[in-house]
């Protein structure tokens, strides 16, 4: 028997205060009924004696503290999962919004998750091919990966996740492919684009979306992307599939994190963000992953627009502590209108490692991903130089280096929002730009390689 | 003695009616039985932090103290294994609940039921005291693990077993000398929070070998010292510690995953049992404890992982091992402290940290050492304790980074900068410091004579010279440099990349060995050598830079690591031979 109360004490959105109440326990989700019958929903944040603080998940605006009755369900937040969930569109707390039949639920699961056991963890090394240049020649992505997009406002990244999730296959595998995607505090217009783009080329059958819109409750979000998690694991743990979770915008996940913090008076870390964002994130990012003796897998990518472009400022620094690497773009490369502008050198997989290579790739891969870097480094370093005291003050090396760089812009990461690169396409274009270096300079390259793969100059 | 909740906020709850528990006392909470410890008392009222997740818990469960700190178990059964933070065995938690880590697990530390052939050491008659070796258990195929007389006990032995036992029988019967006997088992317990005792303690003079160019010619560690890896994310210090987990030459390696990414743990359980130990050819799993409490897994264990972690550390350093403990993150371990801090409504100190947070870190890194070990036997045992700090934005102002400088002694700072070009490991040689050069110096000098000391010192030298004649290129161009420190640049851009560049998964790379990194260094420094001799003899410059013999020089750290000395005479032998060619050349024209 479930009790109702009707002793709310206190309001201070997000926050509310329940007294007299019995049996409460910590994180048990709870419903407020409205005087009109309208019911909204809360959970406990911390429970003291007969009192009890709840975090509303909507707006405070109506609750009449004479009026209004509380229940508390005995469970935390749950989603009702199923297949069925395939193709439809839910808010932000796992409702259906697209006027469909409501979900015939398989199971009802607790969307906060639970810790994986590492001695669980099978290590992620089955290599992705996006089609993306900069990502599968050098930032590889493997299955079960968490990889970030680090954006800025206004740069193109919408584009470049909708072109992976359209693009990634992993090579000679027909297993089942599902997308779930989450979208926390974004515009209509930005979670049109990427529906639309799901529509157009047929995934949104294989798509889940859950959308919490830019005017929908802030603190709604907080749950959100732990909603769609929930999914994504059960469509890859009970029904074996390869899901791709897309989750965007994480900064705005962050700032609903930072009111409820503040609303809570808690002591702030850096930025008034709580202390805990890191821990907090990471119970998010750390759910990606593959399991021993499971077929399916989660792989994740997050995109978040960095505040001022500033890779440290917490909420990117915190994550690309957590995620397996990053995708930074780069303003100065949007602006020279390369397209997508990834910035290769900041951007990082650090489980390429075991993705590449022979059987996976190609033997060459490791080799010529890291003289691709290197030459790259040393060939902005000289166009920097150049800039300052003219192409005089060059040595002839640096010269063919800073041609490099420019040519590695235009050909390797310049390709375009719909040219589907393969590896061997990749690998190759990486070759023949490498033919404009002096030989000596390729040390990071098995010689055996280079007179197999180098192109005549 | 059982008492009441009355509040739950998180990983802080508070019970009342605890009159008789203990500050510190493991506590286990709720119907769910979930292990906290108690970290402040009011009244009857104590401040418990739970190490497991505590939704569903509320006002009105019961609380029971165990009375007894949190405390770790040792013996047999340690090695090759991997445990959370509070030494719960992660697979044998698997095996009962499955993928995820669910709460209330309660699984003993070293498996009861596996029997170790206890081989005894000492006899009926013997006298014995704290420390001294009963017998021994061949743990793994590396590691003898030694029986000890645990702490407190001393007297004569009055009966000892051998064969096959669980860690729970009794092993020996010690009568102490007011007649008492005591039971002895191959299992013992520590409580986490107090360091292990020893006879004394040396200042360290041997260095870990570690098989990293950079740290064992440019910045060594002592066995039995301290050191920090600061970086930001994406520099490497995670490939910084799995190096040194896997190449240090030490008998024992604890790996604490404090805070950090699941995938890591994975990565080491699933490759260290392939990698095998360049000395014993033993899989170096068999040396290995690891201690996972990963960034989802509940924050306050996190505390703990780092003590759990140490005591082991200790324990091995007992039986007269030396022993390397590999904190990743120290970072991640401040914030599960500053989490509590701030749930426990302390004033904060700076930036939210709690103001004891310099004399935890410093109390943490202290328990490493070089010690003589309690026992008879006067063995010597060491801790090197290395931590990697995560530093926000990578600005090592902030108070974690800055705490553990006041105390290491060893400094390896990592550099984005460097590891976006892909230069790993993306040690900063400028920046980086290690104060174990005077004590370790003898060591080398009798190991390899004068030279390998002086070629440190030159190759400090030319690096720094290196980077004053970067700001004056910068400024002017290279043209404007004489010949000379062209030929500075040339050199200090080979020691880059020729020898502190070290490519940790190419296996013919990953592991130096110091009469590699000597030889290679030195051919680096003799081509410098004869290059200024050259000059002065008005040779041309961009000839000596271009010979032959220099890409060679390039990949001379790819070859054979069993059959290098033949390939570096070689290629010094043909480096003198052009370089003498160009001298000609340039008198010829």
């Amino acid at each position: 028997m479930i009790k109702e109360y009707k002793t709310i004490r206190e309001i201070a959105s997000p926050l509310m205060v329940v007294e007299h109440v019995e049996g409460v326990t910590y994180d048990e989700l709870g419903e407020i009924e409205l005087p009109n019958g309208e019911v909204r929903r809360c959970k406990v944040l911390e429970v003291e004696g007969d009192r009890a603080v709840v975090q509303l998940f909507e707006s405070a605006q109506g609750i009449n503290l004479a009026e209004s009755k509380v229940r508390f369900l005995g469970h935390p937040q749950q989603l009702a999962v199923s297949e069925d969930m395939l193709g439809r569109v839910f808010n932000g707390m796992g409702m259906p919004i697209d006027g469909g039949p409501a979900i015939l639920a398989d199971a009802h699961m607790d969307i906060n998750g639970l810790p994986m056991n590492p001695a669980a963890r099978a290590y992620p090394a089955e290599f992705i091919q996006t089609g993306v240049s900069t990502i599968d020649g050098l930032n590889t992505l493997v299955r079960g990966q968490k990889l970030p997009i680090f954006s800025g406002s206004g740069l193109p990244h919408a584009a470049l996740a909708a072109q992976i999730a359209r693009q990634a296959r992993v090579l000679g595998d027909n297993e089942t492919f599902a997308v779930v995607f989450a979208a926390i505090g974004i515009t209509f217009e930005e979670s049109e684009y990427f529906i639309n783009d799901f529509r157009r080329t047929g995934a949104i059958d294989r798509t889940v979306v859950f959308s919490n819109l830019a005017n929908d409750p802030a603190v709604e979000r907080i749950a959100t992307p732990r909603v769609a998690l929930t999914a994504a694991e059960y469509l890859a743990f009970e029904k074996d599939m390869q899901v791709l979770v897309i989750l965007t915008d994480i900064t705005n996940y962050a700032e609903a994190l930072r009111e409820v913090s503040a609303a809570k008076k808690e002591v702030p870390g850096r930025r008034g963000y709580p202390g805990y964002l890191y821990t907090d994130l990471a119970t998010l990012y750390e759910r990606a992953g593959r399991r021993q003796g499971k077929k399916g897998s989660i792989t994740m990518i997050p995109i978040l627009t960095m505040p001022e472009d500033d890779k440290t400022h917490p909420i990117p620094d915190l994550t690309g502590y957590i995620t397996e690497g990053q995708i930074i773009l780069s303003r100065d490369l949007h602006r020279k209108g390369i397209v997508p502008p990834v910035d290769v050198l900041p951007s990082l997989s650090r489980l390429k490692d075991k993705g590449i290579g022979e059987g996976k790739t190609r033997e060459d891969h490791s080799g010529t991903m890291n003289q691709l870097f290197a030459a790259y480094s040393r060939g902005k370093d000289a166009k920097e130089l150049m800039t300052i005291l003219g192409e005089a003050a060059l040595s002839e090396d640096d010269k063919l280096f800073a041609k490099f760089a420019d040519e590695f812009e235009k050909r390797y990461v310049s390709q375009g929002n719909t040219t589907n690169r393969s590896i061997e396409e990749t690998l190759d274009l990486g070759w023949d730009l490498l033919k404009i270096l002096p030989r000596r300079e390729l040390k990071r390259i098995k010689p055996e390689f280079i007179e197999k793969y180098l192109p005549e100059a | 003695m059982s008492g009441t909740i009355t509040k739950v906020s998180g990983p802080l709850v508070v019970a009342e009616g605890l009159a008789d528990a203990n500050v510190s006392d493991v506590v286990r909470v709720g119907t769910q039985r979930l292990i906290g410890e108690i970290l402040n008392m009011t009244g009857d009222k104590a401040s418990i932090q739970v190490y497991e997740e505590t939704s569903g818990l509320g006002p009105g469960a019961a609380v029971v103290t165990t009375g007894m700190p949190m405390s770790v178990e040792l013996g047999p059964g340690m090695l090759d294994n991997i445990y959370d933070g509070i030494q719960r065995p992660l697979p044998e938690m698997r095996a009962l609940s499955g993928d995820s880590i669910t709460r209330g697990t309660d699984v003993p530390a070293l498996n009861r039921e596996k029997k170790w052939d206890f081989v005894p050491v000492a006899k009926p008659g013997d006298k014995v005291r704290t420390g001294d070796v009963l017998g021994t258990v061949q743990e793994t195929s590396a590691i003898l693990h030694k029986i000890m007389v645990p702490h407190g006990v001393a007297g004569e032995v009055v009966s000892v077993e051998s064969g096959e036992h669980v860690v729970t029988d009794v092993i020996a019967v010690v009568r102490d000398d007011k007649g008492k006997e005591h039971e002895l088992t191959m299992l013992q317990r520590w409580p986490v929070r107090i360091a292990r005792p020893y006879e004394r303690k040396y200042v360290p003079s041997r260095p870990m070998n570690s098989g990293q160019r950079i740290i064992d010619t440019l910045f060594p560690i002592a066995k039995g010292g301290t050191a920090a890896v600061p970086g930001p994310f994406g520099s490497g210090k995670t490939v910084v510690q799995h190096q040194l987990a896997k190449w240090s030459d030490v008998d024992i390696v604890i790996y604490i995953g404090c805070g950090e990414r699941g995938n890591e743990m994975t990565d080491v359980l699933m490759e260290f049992p392939e990698l095998n130990d360049p000395r014993n050819g033993e899989p170096l799993m068999k040396r290995t404890v690891l201690i996972a409490n990963t960034s989802d897994m509940p924050v306050a264990a996190r505390e703990a992982s780092i003590y759990t972690g140490i005591t082991i550390a200790e324990y091995f350093r007992d039986m007269g091992y030396d022993v390397a403990v590999l904190a990743d993150s120290t970072s991640r371990w401040a914030e599960a402290l500053r989490e509590m801090s701030g749930r426990l409504e302390e004033m904060p100190g700076e930036e939210g940290y709690p103001a004891y947070l310099a004399s935890r870190l410093a109390q943490f890194y202290e328990r490493a050492g070089v010690v003589e070990c309690l026992g008879s036997d006067e063995r010597q045992g060491s801790v090197t304790a290395i931590g990697a700090v995560s530093p926000p934005g990578g600005d090592i102002s902030e108070p974690v980074s800055q705490a553990t400088m006041r105390i290491v002694k060893v400094f390896w700072a990592l550099d984005s900068s460097l590891a976006y070009a892909r230069h790993f490991p993306a040690i900063n040689w400028l920046t980086s410091y290690s104060l174990y050069l005077d004590t370790l110096a003898p060591w080398y000098t009798e190991q390899f004579g004068e030279g390998y000391m002086l070629n440190r010192t030159k190759t400090m030298h030319i690096l720094q010279e290196e980077s004053e004649l970067q700001e004056i290129v910068r400024l002017v161009g290279q043209d404007a440099l004489s010949p000379a420190d062209r030929l500075t640049m040339e050199t200090a851009k080979m020691i880059r990349e020729d020898f502190l560049q070290q490519n940790a998964f190419v296996d013919e790379d990953a592991y130096s060995s110091y009469a590699k990194q000597y030889r290679l260094l030195g051919m680096v420094l003799t081509y410098d050598e004869l290059c200024r001799e050259a000059l002065d003899k008005g040779a041309d410059m961009n000839a000596l830079f271009a010979i032959d013999a220099r890409e060679k020089i390039g990949r001379a750290k790819m070859a054979d690591p069993d059959a290098f000395e033949a390939a570096y005479d070689e290629i010094e032998a043909q480096m003198k031979k052009e370089i003498e060619e160009v001298i000609a050349g340039g008198e010829d024209a």
